[in-house]
């Protein structure tokens, strides 16, 4: 039996802008609800989410929920549960996505545990089809196909929730595209009263200090990564790669790898478990290429890549492969580099 | 104020060394076939544990897994740490479970547990890395949750204060207990075995292993009461077999794949410096350097 009701998205926004997660959410939920032919819809909560709608229906969203309370920014589990727990039983969506951020990883289970409803985590594709429960034989139509590596990124695994809804999944910021659907798109806003989906006995949990640290790094904005793995051998020898960075105008990326060995600082993570990007130059040295990691960073235009291994399994993504060792290998693209451009 | 903590933790296969058999026809993980380890963030999660203990004379760590018989080994591992007791949560019946049915049946456990102040454990696990278990155990239990923890800055007054590490800063919120916290890898590192502590329990086993011992030493586990890893069932923890294992799982694997990437046609060069020197200036002719 086919399913009318709608999908939503969970939107997260910060110091007045709609997250870039949850605007690639929407752009990906734009296709998914017309697939299934139903009605795109986003939830806002918060504070001062003035004219927030105006940033949301260019990606297509059909109607804009909003809960407005000053004590609902910054964001606490309980409260912002509540009114998801509450506004779900009332419009029955059918499929929700969340970022799978700080906010959408608390948020995502803590919703799904109240209403028995499965949950998949940091999906890297999602779309619609069709499912026979192998031991029933009973047939279900245009189901959320989550897909998602799992075991550390060495299988591929495509989850569905038959029986529950809604059916919800996390994505990780920069996994989907985001992408304007129409510019003129508008549609309409509901304005939710806080006190009818949140009461004040779920204020417990106290924000005390909050310090903003906009991170330095910015990886997935990045033309050219210079990204090195396990093989690179030491925090020491990542130096040489902010110095290509430095030459190249490139920012340093990593393999899981190599921020497990404590080479580097997690924000530099590349991967399934990090950051997924899409530079115009890609240098992996010392990257062996675990699925895990090849799935964050395949759309690279052009990758190279450094390594002993002649058999590294990156190679043969890589449009070229140096073979070799990478301590010698990167000086010689500084030296090259600094005498040929201008 | 004593306290009774609660930490949670997981044996985990060790995802670095997945073999083919790694994976059942149904599509779950054959746990059998794969070296196990303490999760990571857990032992982050127990030693937050041990500094509340420290701070608070008197108060009592519980290690509470799920999992197969051989679990008992990480209920070992912490208590060579410091933990003063641990549970095997261990069913046949329980297997299969997605994290929704993990925590029902966690937080029955800990219903059976009763009294507790608070309860610790990893932000996720390196086997699934969904991070969902800790607050769908809070939601089960109809408590609050703090998430990505760092540090347990203060606890008092019946609540507790912890500094949180995200995405894009730190936040310290005041929760009152009891709670479930769940600390991120970044929190500091679990202390060390303790030698005497690893010299006093050696011989701890659980209810399963205890049949695997000879007579002699079954006899000592017998003898003294803190060797008894107790081991508990679905039944015990008055789950609801609907709600449990496969059964109780709304996520189901409809399709397990090993990953295939599109191949290129990759030009190979040698590390010597004509080649280098070559690429270079393609990449600086065609604008995708300099």
């Amino acid at each position: 039996m086919a399913d009318n009701n709608n999908l939503i998205v969970y939107c997260e926004y910060d110091e007045g802008h709609v997250a870039d997660v949850s605007l690639e959410l929407l752009t990906k939920g734009r296709v998914l609800a017309d697939r299934l032919g139903v009605t795109l819809e986003a939830l806002v909560i918060g504070d001062k989410l003035d004219g927030i709608e105006n940033q949301i229906f260019p990606y297509g969203a059909d109607v804009v929920y909003k809960v407005e309370d000053p004590r609902l920014f910054p964001y606490t589990s309980n409260p912002h549960s509540a009114i998801v727990i509450n506004l779900f039983r009332q419009i029955k969506p059918q499929i929700c996505l969340m970022g799978a951020t700080c906010i959408g990883r608390d948020l995502g289970p803590r919703v799904s545990s109240c209403l028995h409803s499965g949950l998949t985590a940091d999906c890297t594709a999602l779309e619609i089809g069709d499912h026979k429960d192998p031991k029933s034989g009973k047939e279900y139509t245009d189901l959320l196909y989550q897909i998602r590596p799992a075991f550390g990124g060495n299988i591929v695994a495509t989850i569905v929730n038959p029986d529950c809804r809604p059916q919800m999944a996390t994505v990780r910021e920069g996994v989907m595209k985001k992408e304007i659907y129409n510019p003129e798109h508008k549609g309409e806003v509901i304005n939710l009263k806080a006190s009818d989906y949140v009461s004040d006995t779920d204020f417990v949990v106290e924000i005390i200090d909050r310090h903003i640290e906009r991170s330095k790094v910015n990886i997935k904005n990045a033309s050219i990564i210079v990204a090195g793995g396990y093989g690179v051998g030491s925090k020491e020898n990542f130096q040489l790669l902010y110095d290509l960075a430095d030459t190249l105008g490139a920012e340093v990326g990593a393999s899981r790898a190599a921020v497990d060995a404590g080479y580097i600082e997690h924000e530099r993570q590349i991967g399934q478990t990090g950051v997924t990007v899409r530079p115009k130059l890609y240098i992996a040295c010392g990257i062996s290429g675990q699925i895990q990691h090849i799935a964050g960073m395949q759309e690279s235009s052009i990758i190279i890549s450094i390594n002993n291994d002649e058999n590294a399994p990156i190679n043969t993504i890589a449009d070229y492969v140096i073979t070799g060792d990478m301590e010698e290998i990167v000086p010689k693209l500084i030296k090259y580099y600094k005498k040929n451009s201008k | 104020m004593s306290l009774n903590i609660i930490v949670l933790a997981k044996q985990v296969p060790d995802t670095r060394n997945v073999g083919k058999d790694a994976m059942k026809e149904d599509g779950t993980i054959n746990r059998a076939a794969l070296p196990a380890i303490f999760n990571p963030e857990d032992l982050n999660a127990l030693e937050q544990a041990l500094r509340l203990k420290e701070t608070h004379p008197g108060s009592k760590v519980t290690m509470l897994t799920m999992g197969l018989p051989r679990a008992a080994e990480v209920v070992r591992e912490a208590i060579y740490r410091g933990a003063d007791a641990g549970i095997v949560l261990t069913d046949r019946a329980l297997g299969g479970a997605d994290t929704l049915a993990t925590s029902y049946s966690l937080a029955q456990a800990v219903k059976k547990f009763g009294n507790y102040d608070i309860i610790l454990g990893g932000r996720q696990a390196i086997d699934g890395d969904t991070a969902q278990v800790g607050p769908q155990i809070a939601e089960k239990l109809g408590i609050p949750q703090v998430t990505y923890a760092e540090e347990i800055v203060d606890l008092k007054d019946g609540k507790v204060t912890v500094r949180r590490r995200l995405e894009h800063g730190v936040e310290t919120v005041v929760a009152p207990l009891p709670c479930v916290v769940t600390v991120n890898g970044s929190a500091a590192e679990c202390r060390p075995r303790n030698a005497k502590r690893v010299m006093k329990y050696k011989y701890a086993a659980s209810t399963s292993e205890v049949k695997n011992l000879s007579e002699v030493a079954a006899a000592r586990v017998a003898a003294y009461p803190e060797l008894n890893i107790p081991e508990w069932s679905a039944a015990y923890v008055d789950a609801d077999p609907e709600q449990i294992g496969l059964a109780g799982s709304p996520t189901k694997v409809k399709a397990i794949e090993n990953v295939v990437f599109t191949a290129k046609e990759s030009r190979c060069l040698e590390n010597n410096d004509q080649q280098i020197e070559e690429l270079i200036k393609e990449l600086i002719v065609n604008h995708t350097i300099g």
